[in-house]
């Protein structure tokens, strides 16, 4: 028997269809970007995949938090942003950098710990930086981001508006789970951000657990967690996390919203990991009764289920899409397999920007000094 | 150079406000920095220069506006962050020291963070123990941080423009208790450079190590112990991270004896860094074990004798001197 189960069940944990988007009214998304989407959620997938392999192969350390099942968040969110946008996250944060544009091989290297990582090897899992594609981290600490999202929001609209004198144009994502919602950062950063009028969205990846807590066992109101942002005047938004397109519409509207308002929101995306909290996690307290309620909502079936319907692409076009991930993802362990380890003179490097006594300054990564 | 005369907490107003002029990049947020002129003044008129956009008023919310702030730096902005006091800093434990100082390095030298954080730090004066944290022996532990501890008006305006264009994250420790006291600030912009110390008085007999408001005790103490014939070399380090070691060595390895005076608690302090490492680097110019000058192991009391008793004073320094120099 399962310690606890997720009261609210599968019926109304996972939401059918987003707020304000009534059953038939989703628009249509062209065939190209469904399948670009497929693409970029089965790499996840594999990508995730591959990473427990690894990791009990012992090629990577520490903690490692999979996304399997939250594929459609990350990537329908990224979908609707626009590359200027700042994004944060919290540790569950592959399929972010992921779906941001990170190449997968520096992605691997950095959980190798390799040189040829996005931090060379020196932020692992947890800590997933992408300055080109405006991912400020990966962030270990429960609830620490929800302050820095609130931030880089000030500071977009600082720049367009007080530097630039022109109109305040970017939106930050800043993603957090449920186990966030009881950290006092949130809730700071939720009143600075209404109170300063910051364009922010704090994106609540519901996925049920705080690690093995049960979010009703962590949280009041676990059934309307909106609820929370309503105290400091902030618009929320229930989203089903399980369908990329649900994810994707409901998001660009609030985010074009978010642009034009420079207003914070609040979105609670329900959404389920299939996995453990990480690679320790037996999950002895949900049953596999529950997982297997869950499995059938499997976002990428979903996606595939669509594309073949609507007759977008044909099983060997689909095959070819997942053959292409298997290959990116395979080329990619052997890069970071074959990326040295940093050399030891990396400890004092990236300390301090200044030289001084033992510090050797700083420079950025391969990742970003190479040419593509 | 033309100077005047001006306060502690002139020096460092002029700070922020000429580097806010120069780069509009540099913001100053905090509790009461706006509307309320700061609430120990040091911010007073910068509301109506500035404006509401760059001088910002927060809530009580330390956690919450320390986080904004760095989010603000790893952006490209350069915030001073204000807290009312170091005390209050503790609840912004994360933010300051999980994330500021380890950004540079978690991100492999993708995302800095510069940014000031200051407020006053130590015994303001009976305002028992909550709010008399002297923070420096917490946070000198941490690598990625730079810490400055001026003792005079005139260190705090260089001190203070420096950190300003510091790329990386810095401490800046200023105290309630000399905030009102003046000295010669030259008219023309000057920046004091980090982990340079200043000789406040040469001496032959003894060197005493010290930063920010225990250095004027270091000086009372001088003054008495010279009356016995007992001559003092007094060293204010300005920074603590980067401590500037080859001053505090040459300075021993003339007197031969060494005293350190910091406010903070003695276990695992700024104290303790310089005994070991002046033991470490002297060892053979030394004519007795390094002393250390705390304050004592308890909490900071409310009532004035047992807090005046508690910190570093003239008469504790000029114990120690005695009995470094065999004068007891």
């Amino acid at each position: 028997m399962p310690i606890a189960t997720l009261a609210s069940d599968t019926s109304t944990h996972l939401l059918k269809s987003p707020n304000g988007i009534a059953p038939g009214k989703r628009p249509e998304i062209p065939a190209a970007t469904l399948r670009a989407w497929l693409s970029q959620m089965s790499l996840i997938r594999e990508f995730e995949v591959r990473c427990m392999q690894a990791y009990q192969d012992k090629k990577i350390g520490g903690f490692c938090h999979v996304y399997i099942g939250q594929e459609a968040v990350a990537v329908g969110c990224v979908a609707a942003l626009e590359p200027r946008d700042p994004l944060v996250t919290a540790y569950r944060d592959h399929g972010h950098a992921l779906a941001r544009g990170m190449h997968p091989k520096h992605c691997m290297a950095e959980m190798f710990g390799k040189i040829g990582g996005c931090a060379k090897g020196k932020g692992g899992s947890m800590h997933m930086f992408d300055k080109a594609n405006n991912l400020f981290g990966g962030h270990g600490i429960v609830g620490a981001q929800c302050p820095l999202g609130a931030g880089l929001a000030f500071a977009t609209k600082y720049q367009d508006e007080v530097i630039n004198s022109g109109k305040s144009d970017c939106v930050t994502l800043c993603f957090l789970g449920d186990g966030a919602l009881n950290q006092g950062a949130l809730h700071e950063a939720m009143n600075l951000a209404g109170l300063l009028d910051l364009p922010v969205i704090y994106v609540v990846e519901n996925n049920g657990y705080s690690m093995g807590t049960a979010i009703e066992r962590g949280t009041t109101m676990a059934h309307k967690i909106t609820s929370k942002a309503v105290g400091y005047g902030i618009e929320g938004l229930e989203v089903n996390g399980m369908d990329v397109v649900d994810v994707y519409v409901a998001m660009k509207d609030l985010i074009d919203r978010c642009r034009a308002t420079s207003r914070p929101a609040f979105v609670d995306m329900r959404t389920y990991r299939y996995k453990g909290h990480s690679m320790s996690d037996p999950r002895k307290y949900r049953g596999r009764e529950e997982e297997e309620r869950y499995e059938v909502e499997d976002p990428i079936g979903k996606l595939e289920k669509l594309v073949k319907d609507k007759n977008y692409a044909t099983p060997a076009e689909i095959e070819a899409i997942y053959d292409g991930v298997k290959t990116l993802v395979r080329e990619s362990i052997a890069w970071a397999d074959a990326s040295p380890v940093p050399s030891l003179d990396e400890l004092y490097h990236d300390v301090y920007v200044e030289k001084w006594g033992p510090y050797t300054g700083t420079s950025l990564p391969q990742m970003l000094t190479e040419k593509p | 150079m033309p100077t005047r005369e001006i306060e502690f907490r002139d020096a460092i107003r002029e700070a922020m406000s000429e580097e806010m002029r120069r780069d509009q990049r540099v913001f100053l947020i905090g509790e009461e920095v706006a509307e309320y002129n700061g609430a120990y003044k040091v911010s007073r008129g910068m509301l109506d220069e500035f404006g509401p956009r760059r001088i910002i008023d927060t809530p009580i919310s330390e956690s919450g506006f320390a986080g904004l702030a760095i989010g603000a730096a790893m952006y490209g902005l350069r915030p001073i962050v204000e807290f009312m006091s170091w005390s209050f800093s503790l609840v912004a434990a994360d933010p300051i020291l999980n994330n500021a100082p380890k950004m540079l390095f978690m991100s492999g030298g993708q995302f800095g963070c510069p940014i000031v954080f200051r407020g006053n730090n130590g015994a303001g004066g009976q305002l028992g123990s909550t709010h008399s944290w002297c923070v420096e022996a917490l946070y000198s532990n941490v690598p990625g941080l730079k810490i400055a501890m001026p003792s005079n008006a005139y260190d705090a305006k260089g001190l203070m423009k420096t950190a300003i264009r510091d790329d990386d994250p810095v401490f800046f420790l200023e105290s309630e208790r000399l905030l009102s006291l003046k000295s010669d600030v030259p008219e023309e912009e000057y920046f004091i450079p980090f982990g340079k110390a200043a000789i406040r008085r040469e001496g032959a007999d003894v060197t005493l190590v010290s930063w920010g408001r225990p250095v004027l005790f270091c000086m009372e103490a001088a003054e008495t112990l010279a009356k016995e014939g007992i001559s003092c070399e007094v060293i204010d380090g300005r920074t603590i991270r980067p401590m500037d070691w080859e001053t505090v060595f040459a300075s021993v390895r003339k007197t031969n004896c060494c005293v350190v005076v910091d406010q903070s608690w003695s276990f695992a302090s700024p104290g303790s860094e310089v005994a070991a490492q002046v033991s470490q680097h002297c060892f053979d110019d030394l004519d007795h074990p390094v002393l250390r000058v705390h304050s004592d192991d308890v909490p900071a009391p409310y009532a004035q004798n047992l807090e005046q008793e508690m910190l570093p004073n003239p008469r504790k320094i000029c114990e120690a001197v005695r009995k470094v120099t065999y004068r007891l």
